[in-house]
């Protein structure tokens, strides 16, 4: 806090920033580069912005990064803030799926003539749970216990522990991503190929993008985590991050008993 | 306000343009939500005028003016303008004044807090709402299919906004809300943050003014109500560009899928719009009454009933979709309870009122017609809710007068009162009381001139949406044109009323409204200093 007057609370007052307003020019260019994309062809606009973004990103989070960590900003009261934004940040994330749910479940329990009246559609050959599928709850469920190992070493005061804990999180998240392209790659129905694909893929591919997100946020804890930030008693950056994997994961529950086992027709019949 | 803003905290206070583009400080960022919110309802309220002009009598004259004699694009004109005006009324007029606006200047000071939670992030919910009307108000010009533009609906219905219109217009519009969806989706977290961790020692949820309910029980509709909706309109525009089949029967999908997925939201949205305005006229009802407001706990917990219950009664926006018949009565029935929270508010205002010393100034008035005119919305809307009336009724100009009742009526009026109540706290200026008055009446003359006359001409079944009409519904179509230009005659006086004011030479007193303005705001100078409580207020 540069400024002078005296402030006799523990809130965070925070200083005039450009990231907010970048960051909407930003959102503006990635939308009007949509538009160029999708109508003409044209890429470049859609780069820009996303750099723009990117960029907005990396520089306010490095500020929030600095302020917890070197400046003292973040005091238990302005901690206990950030856990409520976050918390509900991830309930938002929870309604947006709720959307990707409700299209599958209008689709699959109501199936129409146009498919056949069965679900899976007729003449889909859907992926077999048994297979990769359960390979990738296994490897996020492990996922969620290295997290926690992960935090627990942090607490302790045990950095090695929390680094270790991280990297492997991190490796089993990625590994998760590398199935599932590979799974896309093999998978017999393309993407527009009617209701089941839509459903399959806009919503495995929304928790996807999550996983990448939440792989990279785990990411820069461990950068920061290697830097010799976080303390054992103030690491909400971090513990952010692991909710937000027990989210990404607890969706995947979801999708694999609801898409996968319940929507796999005779393909959950030929398990080995 | 810069100079005794500046007086109070001398050194550092932003300046200049960096004062309000980068700001940080919620008073800053809800003044430029209230100048957003002046400027969206000029084009929404521009718009109407447009199609109250063109429906001023039969045949289609108007429009084609504006088209190059064209009559097929005056057409689609018609529908470009029922568009842009639902879309700009709802989220760029609205609910950036009422909840970004008054949100963000009056909740932290009600409950005794410095700031926002996360004042950096208050200011991209800010930032984003240009960008989000810059793509609006360039789908306008793009090509839709029909012509330029997205004839849509507010409601954005495929497969009308898929296979109907093929242009660019509709992917604009589609972005456009997903960054209006963002920047409420972060603002509402930013209430609920503040809301929940920064009220001061001794402000109990239950002592909290109940204009910071309302934002609070807004924030939560938002939060859980958009995000379906961002799903949906991303459907929309995979089916539109990659070839998915959401709503494409040939595909396997359903198009009245996407009508549940938008009135998931959009039925809790019509909260979000009233809502504020309910928190907002109980301060100026009490405070003009010169009593407590009746039945706090109640009012706080039947706007958290509305809330709840706003959630499970989205499909009575489509009864027509070929809903069974126990689905139809279960919507009905649960949309009839909504009436219960909503006339414990009526009451308790009423008794509020009852044995007070009250005071007609301006805000008061706004609030008292504010109460009047939302109650027939309410009422009408009791007779919509029923499935058998509605099949009726469905996409007549009766929905359109019960929605503008309450929502035009409703809450504009709340919002009118609410820039009366807090001008002098906001500007540390005086507003003319006496335009002020006279733009009430002409505006409640006026409004009730557009819309009272539609009720007749939806029961004589006149559908909305619609550039033309038999000349047996001449008479009232004229009354409303009239009313119409009349209230826009009166967006006029509010203009000079706001002019008038800003230029008074009076400076308001910390406290104008006396011993019935009791929450915490007018404890503070007017206008308040840069940073407020920076010694925190305790409540007893």
């Amino acid at each position: 806090m540069a400024d002078a007057h005296a402030k006799d609370h523990d809130y965070h007052i925070i200083d005039p920033s450009p990231w907010p307003v970048l960051g909407s020019l930003g959102a503006l260019t990635m939308a009007l580069g949509g538009i160029f994309w999708m109508h003409y062809d044209m890429v470049a606009v859609f780069v820009v912005g996303t750099l723009l973004v990117l960029y907005t990103m990396y520089g306010w989070w490095s500020d929030v990064v600095n302020e917890g960590e070197h400046k003292g900003d973040h005091t238990p009261v302005v901690q206990l803030g950030l856990r409520y934004g976050m918390f509900m940040f991830i309930i938002s994330e929870v309604m947006f799926f709720f959307a990707w749910f409700w299209s599958y479940f209008n689709a699959s329990i109501f199936p129409t003539e146009a498919i056949g009246s069965v679900w899976p559609p007729e003449g889909v050959a859907t992926l077999d749970p048994w297979h990769l599928p359960l390979i990738n709850t296994l490897i996020l469920l492990l996922s969620g216990t290295t997290v926690t190992w992960a935090h627990h070493a942090l607490q302790e005061g045990n950095r090695k522990g929390f680094i270790q804990g991280l990297v492997l999180t991190i490796l089993l998240g990625a590994s998760f991503t590398g199935i599932q392209i590979y799974e896309y790659g093999h998978a017999t129905f393309g993407f527009a190929d009617g209701i089941y694909s839509s459903t399959f893929y806009m919503a495995t591919g929304f928790h996807g993008a999550h996983v990448l997100i939440g792989t990279i946020f785990l990411a820069i804890c461990l950068i920061r985590g290697l830097k010799g930030h976080f303390k054992p008693d103030h690491h909400f950056g971090f513990e952010a991050a692991a909710w937000y994997w027990h989210f990404v994961d607890v969706v995947w529950l979801f999708l694999f008993v609801s898409i996968y086992v319940l929507g796999a027709g005779d393909a959950a019949g030929v398990a080995h | 306000m810069t100079a005794a803003a500046d007086a109070h905290a001398a050194h550092g206070t932003p300046t200049g343009w960096r004062r309000w583009v980068l700001s940080t400080n919620h008073k800053d960022i809800g003044t430029m939500y209230l100048i957003f919110g002046f400027v969206g309802g000029l084009v929404g309220g521009a718009f109407s005028m447009l199609m109250r002009a063109e429906l001023m009598f039969p045949g289609v004259d108007f429009l084609p003016a504006m088209t190059g004699g064209d009559v097929d694009a005056a057409y689609h004109l018609f529908n470009v303008l029922i568009t842009g005006h639902g879309l700009l009324m709802v989220f760029f007029m609205i609910m950036p004044a009422l909840f970004g606006g008054f949100g963000n200047w009056f909740v932290p000071i009600m409950i005794g807090a410095p700031d926002m939670a996360f004042p950096r992030m208050n200011n991209i919910s800010f930032w984003l709402m240009p960008s989000s009307l810059i793509l609006l108000v360039l789908s306008v010009f793009m090509d839709g299919g029909a012509g330029p533009g997205a004839g849509t609906g507010w409601t954005v219905y495929a497969p009308l906004s898929t296979s109907g219109h093929p242009g660019p217009a509709v992917d604009l519009a589609i972005f456009s809300l997903h960054i209006a969806g963002v920047s409420s989706i972060l603002g509402s977290i930013n209430f609920i943050t503040t809301i929940f961790n920064m009220r001061a020692p001794g402000m109990t949820l239950h002592k909290m003014p109940l204009f910071a309910w309302s934002i609070l029980v807004t924030a939560f509709l938002l939060v859980l109500s958009l995000p379906v909706l961002a799903g949906a309109i991303t459907m929309l525009l995979t089916d539109r560009n990659f070839g998915t089949a959401f709503f494409d029967a040939a595909g396997g999908g359903d198009p009245v899928l996407y009508q549940h997925l938008f009135w998931f939201f959009g039925h809790p949205e019509v909260y979000i719009i009233i809502l504020p305005g309910f928190g907002l006229v109980s301060h100026v009802i009490s405070t003009f009454s010169r009593k407590p407001i009746f039945g706090y706990l109640g009012m706080a917990y039947a706007m958290v009933a509305i809330g709840v219950v706003g959630f499970v009664v989205w499909a009575h926006h489509m009864y027509t979709v070929g809903m069974d018949v126990d689905t139809k009565a279960y919507f009905t029935a649960a949309t009839m309870v909504i009436a219960v929270p909503t006339g414990v508010k009526i009451f308790s205002w009423i008794a509020t009122m009852w044995g007070g010393s009250i005071e007609f100034k301006a805000p008061m008035l706004f609030a008292v017609g504010m109460i009047f005119l939302f109650t027939i919305g309410g009422v009408t809307g009791v007779v919509l809710a029923n499935a058998g009336m509605d099949t009726s009724m469905h996409d007549t100009y009766y929905v359109v007068a019960h929605f503008h009742y309450t929502m035009s009526m409703g809450a504009l009026f709340s919002l009118y009162a609410g820039i009366y109540y807090w001008f002098g706290k906001m500007s540390g200026k005086v507003y003319p009381e006496f335009a002020a008055k006279v733009h009430f009446w002409v505006t409640f003359i006026g409004v009730n001139l557009i819309f009272f006359p539609q009720h007749f001409l939806g029961m004589a079944g006149m559908p909305r949406r619609y550039v033309d009409y038999p000349d047996a519904y001449a008479f009232w179509n004229y009354v409303s044109s009239l009313g119409a230009f009349l209230s826009g005659f009166g967006v006029l006086i509010f203009l000079y009323v706001i002019i008038k004011g800003l230029r008074s030479k009076e400076a308001c007193p910390d406290n104008p409204w006396g011993e019935g303005a009791t929450t915490l705001e007018w404890t503070l100078s007017s206008p308040p200093p840069f940073h407020q409580f920076e010694k925190l207020p305790r409540i007893k």
